[in-house]
């Protein structure tokens, strides 16, 4: 709130982020990169850096990315609000949702 | 955050292009057997010609260790009736299931003859196939001795057309006594395309990954001439590429997004990727072989992008066994594709109208749900972590659930069947009806051309594109061994050169979305719930101006955006081809999905037969094909195929 000089930048595409990386865990090794199909990713211009999302529009949710991660954490599924599933606890009667 | 918005923010600039940039720069490949597509068709070619000493290239659009409709897992081997649980002969198994019209006799033969081979060879490259862990140790379907997974799909009833759910299914002579039939297999599919890649690079297949191919060669550039190689550009680097092959195997897939694109939600528009674009079939469209069923449609029911991507309950794949109660827990009358109902996966439309009735009255209480708890623990396991672990996109679906504290032994899964609405008539897919068509060696009408799997005319599933890919392979390595080299039209490869880099070279204009957002509204106008042959005239028209004033706009910044442009004008072609043979078909016909006002009489005898559709010196030509115009079935596999030596053995 106290920025006073703001870049114009165009609207996000929606959903912006299919994935969330974690650069803690994520030491760059561009697996994910690889086994997308669509290209959503490219590899960060800074070696050792998670991917950049490029290409969040074309996901087809396929999830290879996080299913073939190496490192644990690194990368976690991120459903658009409108795709995030809901269940219910059978005894409480209580819903739950992603 | 890795946005690029986020890197723009904080970097003050758009981050540079991570590859090199080749645009027009050439580069030539030789081969004995081409392969176009790396996924599960793909590489079973590329393997199968390998072994027979072919020189191999493949080519594929994505990376083939997890490209293809099949990438991600697969969690059914289906129409394996040469497997040692099942019940049934398989040339009576592939008999019946092509008694449905308009299906593909010839590769439901190959599928059934010999997909448990290739399931055994897919073990020997590191697949898993069976509970060799002892994971499921008392489900029902489990054989202690082979530890294979059965299936309860098919297991009496066995088709997906409602009209079987209203019987007590097929009594097979071989099965007099009607046991279950035992021809599907439970299998852990996400170990197998990474299997696959790598069996291909130890057989020394070279692969080239994020080439999309653009076009096919022929001999002196001529249309229904042998094909001689085929053209193609790295959609990194922008890079052409320049295959010359002795034979050529088309293993991409139907079209996926014509009638329906969500343009921020690309990925959700429909059931498989944005990859899946049609490409194969235009190249040999424009090549000029000849196609058919390419005039069948049907409304899309899952993933629509507008709809939850999420298996919404009984009646979807994978989800077997899984009872669905209403919210308060009482029991729908609805097939769960389990052991109780023999494998039944839809509801007859009685059922579903009864069940429709019963919301509104009161009786059934939305949202329904998919009463997991209520399952015993090895079948919940089964159904949980292996059928929906394992199958192409649900693997992380599940996982996603799992990590945000569901608990399939506690909770009830929600399903959205009924409260997400039925799709609209005007979404619709047509990608697994049409495709070119073969003979009974996978062989095209064109010289060198051969096609597997989903490039196939009616294609099947994950087994059926392994075994007919496995088996395309070897006939087109034998092909291959016969012919002399061939010499590289120049010419036609530079008017391809001219095509693909057009909108590269355009310094602005219509972005690729829009170009397919405006086929896709084309198609849901005018090819859709009502047709007549003015409408479909009128989708033509459009189609044509389409080709005539936008496609010459397109713009494209980088190599992926210009691999996204040019998809779409396979995707423009390929819907134009659907209004062709739609036109050419002059009845209604319930199995292909089309009702025509003009022409109401359903499925009239005189045209029951496939038509064909083909370019001969640019003009369109429609022939047509008996129903069953590939003979018997048993007998002409056996005439073709007295080599087949089973499983492989070779190192």
């Amino acid at each position: 709130m106290t920025q006073r000089k703001l870049s114009a930048l165009p609207n996000i595409t929606t959903p912006s982020s299919p994935v969330v990386f974690n650069p803690d865990i994520c030491d760059g090794c561009n697996t994910c990169v690889e086994v997308c199909q669509i290209d959503v990713f490219m590899p960060n211009p800074e070696k050792g850096k998670p991917p950049i999302i490029l290409h969040p529009d074309e996901c087809w949710y396929g999830g290879c990315c996080v299913n073939d991660c190496p490192r644990p954490g690194a990368i976690t599924f991120k459903w658009a609000l409108q795709h995030r599933g809901y269940w219910k606890n059978k005894a409480t009667g209580e819903v739950h949702q992603i | 955050m890795n946005t690029w918005h986020a890197y723009f923010k904080e970097q003050g600039k758009a981050p540079d292009w991570a590859y090199p940039i080749r645009f027009e720069q050439e580069q030539e490949v030789d081969a004995d057997v081409l392969v176009i597509g790396g996924g599960i068709a793909g590489c079973w070619a590329a393997i199968s010609a390998a072994r027979q000493g072919s020189n191999v290239v493949l080519v594929e659009k994505g990376d083939t260790v997890r490209s293809g409709a099949g990438g991600p897992g697969c969690d059914h081997w289906c129409d394996a009736p040469a497997n040692p649980l099942s019940n049934v002969d398989p040339d009576e198994w592939a008999q019946h299931m092509a008694e449905r019209p308009y299906c593909n006799g010839i590769g439901l033969q190959i599928q059934c003859r010999e997909n448990y081979d290739t399931l055994l060879e897919l073990e020997q490259m590191g697949g898993k196939i069976r509970d060799t862990d002892d994971e499921y140790v008392g489900a029902e379907g489990r054989d202690e001795k082979t530890k294979f997974m059965i299936s309860p799909r098919y297991g009496r009833m066995h088709s997906y057309l409602p009209v079987d759910k209203t019987t007590e299914g097929k009594t097979f002579k071989s099965n007099p006594d009607r046991k279950r039939n035992n021809v599907v297999i439970r299998v852990w599919g996400s170990t197998f395309k990474p299997a696959l890649k790598k069996e291909c690079k130890r057989l020394g297949v070279k692969i080239f990954d994020r080439v999309m191919a653009t076009s096919l060669l022929t001999e002196n550039g001529v249309q229904g001439a042998r094909v001689v190689g085929a053209t193609g550009f790295n959609n990194r680097t922008g890079e052409f590429m320049i295959f010359k092959s002795k034979a050529t195997i088309l293993a991409t897939a139907g079209a996926g997004s014509i009638w329906l694109i969500s343009t921020e939600l690309g990925g959700y528009s429909n059931m498989m990727s944005r990859t899946i674009t049609g490409d194969g079939t235009v190249m040999a469209w424009k090549a000029g072989a000849e196609l058919t069923t390419m005039e069948a449609s049907g409304v899309l029911r899952i993933a629509t992008g507008l709809k939850h991507k999420w298996y919404t309950g009984a009646g979807d794949a994978s989800y077997e066994n899984v009872p669905i109660v209403d919210a308060n827990g009482k029991v729908l009358p609805y097939p769960i594709q389990g052991w109780v109902d023999a494998g039944a996966m839809m509801p007859s439309p009685e059922v579903e109208q009864a069940i429709r009735e019963g919301i509104l009255k009161g009786e059934y209480a939305l949202p329904f749900y998919g009463d997991f708890p209520s399952m015993p623990d090895v079948e919940r396991r089964a159904t949980w972590n292996l059928m929906l672990g394992e199958e192409s996109t649900t693997k992380i679906i599940t996982r996603t659930f799992n990590e945000a504290g569901y608990d399939p032994s506690r909770d009830l899964l929600q399903s959205y069947k009924f409260i997400e609405g039925s799709s609209l008539p005007q979404w619709r897919e047509g990608g697994y009806g049409g495709g070119i068509v073969v003979d009974w060696d996978l062989k095209t009408t064109l010289d060198g051309l051969y096609a597997a799997g989903m490039q196939m005319f009616s294609p099947e599933d994950h087994s059926f594109c392994a075994a007919t890919g496995r088996y395309a392979g070897r006939k087109a390595a034998a092909y291959a061994r016969q012919v002399g080299e061939s010499k590289i039209p120049r010419e036609q490869v530079d008017r391809e050169k001219a095509r693909v880099y057009a909108p590269v070279k355009r310094s602005s204009g219509m972005d690729w979305k829009e170009l397919h957002a405006g086929i896709a509204r084309a198609m849901q106008y005018y090819v859709s719930e009502f047709k007549t042959e003015s409408l479909l005239n009128m989708g033509l028209n459009t189609l044509r101006k389409i080709e005539e004033e936008s496609v010459p706009l397109l713009f494209a910044l980088d190599p992926h955006k210009l691999m996204r442009s040019l998809e779409d004008v396979s995707l423009l072609t390929y819907a134009t081809i659907i209004i062709q043979a739609q036109l050419a078909r002059k009845a209604s016909s319930m199995p292909l999905g089309l009702q025509r006002i003009d022409y109401p009489a359903m499925d009239p005898p005189e045209w029951r037969k496939f038509l064909t559709i083909k370019q001969e010196n640019g003009k369109v030509k429609i022939g047509e094909l008996p129903l069953s115009f590939w003979g018997n079935m048993k007998e002409q596999y056996e005439a073709r195929n007295k080599d087949y030596t089973g499983v492989y053995k070779g190192k």
